[in-house]
């Protein structure tokens, strides 16, 4: 029952959260949310032990699909996230046919250029991408009511509780897939391909699975962030904003399933309040590089390393355990 | 009845180089068969090839009579012909049990929608006994939660067979197995081998122990430089002339 109580006491702080913040960090507030979900599909893919560059721009490409369906064919709004996050899945298992006959850096590279391709494709095709200025006036979330709660899209309170409840149901998904025998399978071909391939899996098929999982819901964290703002650009999906994503991932440390989310809120604390109070907001991917370089240094299994060292039971100490540390 | 697993005009080119010959031997269901010859014979290179770890430059490997040559490596382990390999090769991040867990991927195929939903917790349940069953017979149940990297050289041994093992496999297609085993390790993992035989499992394996070999061995295919040289049980083996020259080089010429 203790850990029902934990769990009821963090969603009560979640809900209570944006009441204690301004309106601009409110807005904050609401990326992050989506960025969460954007860092946790991505450390799915790096199960498998693969990299990738273009996971930004398969969440633009949840956010485009989305948008254009509701826009081209009056779809609803939370329809057509779905139908935007499916689009992003499968748009990846059409990737995976020539991306993964690469593993590793040749992977790393050949999905940068994947991601650019699309990329250019939404700048070149004025007919339906919107060129470079991209698709603008995509139709908000309508409003509705939950009886106790009045949802008014506008303000980012409501969009919050409405995005929050879908990332924390994916991120129940994406949890649920990581501890499943899928999950396992997964690392499997991540630390020995050849031995798991000799134990009967399927290689391509589970390389290809948590590629298009992960770019699934890379693709609704898009459409989340898309009928938000209202407007989707092609260099909003660029590789800057991959770079902070893995920057998220690394700082956080991928090994356990909340160390990129650790990543992302903590940078994005950071960012947001730190940096943008003293003004350095220009600086940020110089700040942003030599975070990464310092923690890849001082703190090479990242910020989760410091949770597992808090909150492990204190043995005593082995002396060869000491000798290590 | 056809053959249970036959390998026949099996050839492996390398550039110019012929790593295996034509080569060609039956293997009888039940049956411990052994593959020796000296370093450099192509042994390995055939069971890479039997494994489906190699496509084979000609030559056909027939299964109950089905031709598996060419296919993938999880395709002929689906076929109940699962490998080890020579060097400790297994999840060495993951514990003990994950390890075997992974070796009961065919038998309790996972499925992602069923995990979610958490509507697969018999297979769970399964595949975790069979799991537990592979580790208790190869004695390494008191290991389970250690992980894998951090065991020593022969449960790490074990423990690959057992990952192999897991899988209900037809044959076991053991590369040298007993490399770094010290010979009270060597004469339990043998007793195992043929607690495996007598389960109905067939046995190929690849060694340089001439010892396992002799006492093992139900039948030996005796090869060398890629070519077949002699098979027959390990007495006749043992008193072969073309297969004494071969180890040990021209006898003539000592004599």
């Amino acid at each position: 029952m203790r850990n029902l109580s934990i769990l009821l006491v963090g969603l009560a702080a979640l809900i209570a959260l944006p009441h204690a913040l301004s309106f601009s960090q409110q807005e904050i507030l609401v990326f992050l949310v989506i960025n969460v979900l954007l860092v946790t599909s991505y450390r799915l893919l790096t199960l498998t032990g693969e990299w990738s560059l273009g996971h930004v721009v398969i969440m633009g490409v949840g956010a485009y699909a989305s948008a254009l369906y509701t826009k081209e064919l009056g779809i609803y709004v939370p329809v057509s996230m779905i139908l935007g996050a499916v689009t992003a899945a499968l748009l990846a298992v059409l990737l995976s046919f020539p991306l993964f006959r690469m593993k590793g850096f040749y992977f790393l590279i050949g999905s940068f250029a994947a991601g650019e391709i699309i990329r250019l494709i939404w700048k070149r095709f004025r007919e339906p991408f919107g060129g470079v200025r991209g698709i603008s006036g995509i139709d908000p979330m309508p409003d509705f009511s939950i009886g106790i709660y009045q949802f008014d899209f506008f303000e980012p309170v409501s969009y919050y509780y409405f995005a929050g409840a879908i990332v924390i149901a994916s991120l129940w998904v994406l949890w649920r897939i990581e501890k499943s025998p899928v999950g396992l399978t997964f690392h499997a071909v991540h630390w020995q391909d050849k031995l798991a391939q000799a134990s009967g899996v399927n290689l391509r098929a589970y390389r290809t699975l948590a590629f298009a999982i992960a770019s699934g819901f890379a693709g609704l964290a898009g459409a989340l962030q898309g009928h938000y703002v209202g407007t989707v650009n092609p260099n909003s999906f660029d590789i800057e904003v991959m770079v902070f994503v893995l920057t998220w991932a690394i700082v956080g440390g991928t090994q356990t399933f909340y160390g990129p989310i650790l990543g992302c809120i903590v940078l994005t604390v950071l960012n947001e309040i730190v940096l943008r109070e003293m003004g350095l907001e220009q600086a940020r991917p110089l700040i942003y590089g030599a975070i990464m370089i310092l923690s890849i240094l001082f703190l090479p299994n990242g910020l989760e390393s410091l949770v597992q060292k808090a909150t492990r039971r204190k043995p005593v100490a082995k002396p060869e355990e000491k000798a290590a540390t | 009845m056809t053959d249970f697993l036959e390998v026949r005009n099996l050839t492996m080119r390398f550039g110019g180089l012929t790593a295996v010959d034509a080569l060609s031997f039956k293997v009888d269901h039940g049956t411990i068969h052994g593959l020796i010859g000296p370093n450099g014979a192509g042994k390995t290179t055939t069971f890479n090839m039997i494994s489906g770890f190699y496509t084979p430059t000609e030559g056909q490997i027939l299964l109950r009579g089905e031709d598996i040559s060419g296919l993938k490596m999880h395709e002929v382990a689906r076929r109940g012909v699962v490998r080890t390999f020579q060097h400790s090769t297994l999840f060495a991040e993951l514990t003990v049990l994950e390890n075997a867990l992974v070796g009961t991927h065919m038998p309790f195929r996972p499925n992602i929608f069923a995990a979610i939903l958490g509507w697969d917790k018999e297979d769970r349940r399964g595949a975790e006994a069979r799991a537990r069953e592979a580790l208790d017979f190869f004695g390494l149940s008191h290991l389970i939660e250690e992980r894998a990297g951090d065991l020593s050289h022969g449960h790490q041994r074990a423990l690959g067979m057992a990952v192999a093992y897991a899988s209900h496999p037809d044959v076991i297609l053991l590369d040298e197995p007993f490399t770094g085993m010290n010979p009270e390790e060597t004469k339990h993992m043998m007793g195992l081998m043929r607690r495996l035989k007598e389960d109905g499992i067939t046995i190929l394996l690849v060694e340089h122990d001439m010892q396992a070999i002799m006492g093992l061995c139900d039948r030996i295919t005796c090869m060398s430089f890629g070519k077949f040289l002699a098979e027959g049980g390990p007495q006749e083996i043992r008193n072969h002339p073309a297969v004494i020259e071969a180890y040990l080089g021209g006898a003539r010429h000592v004599a």
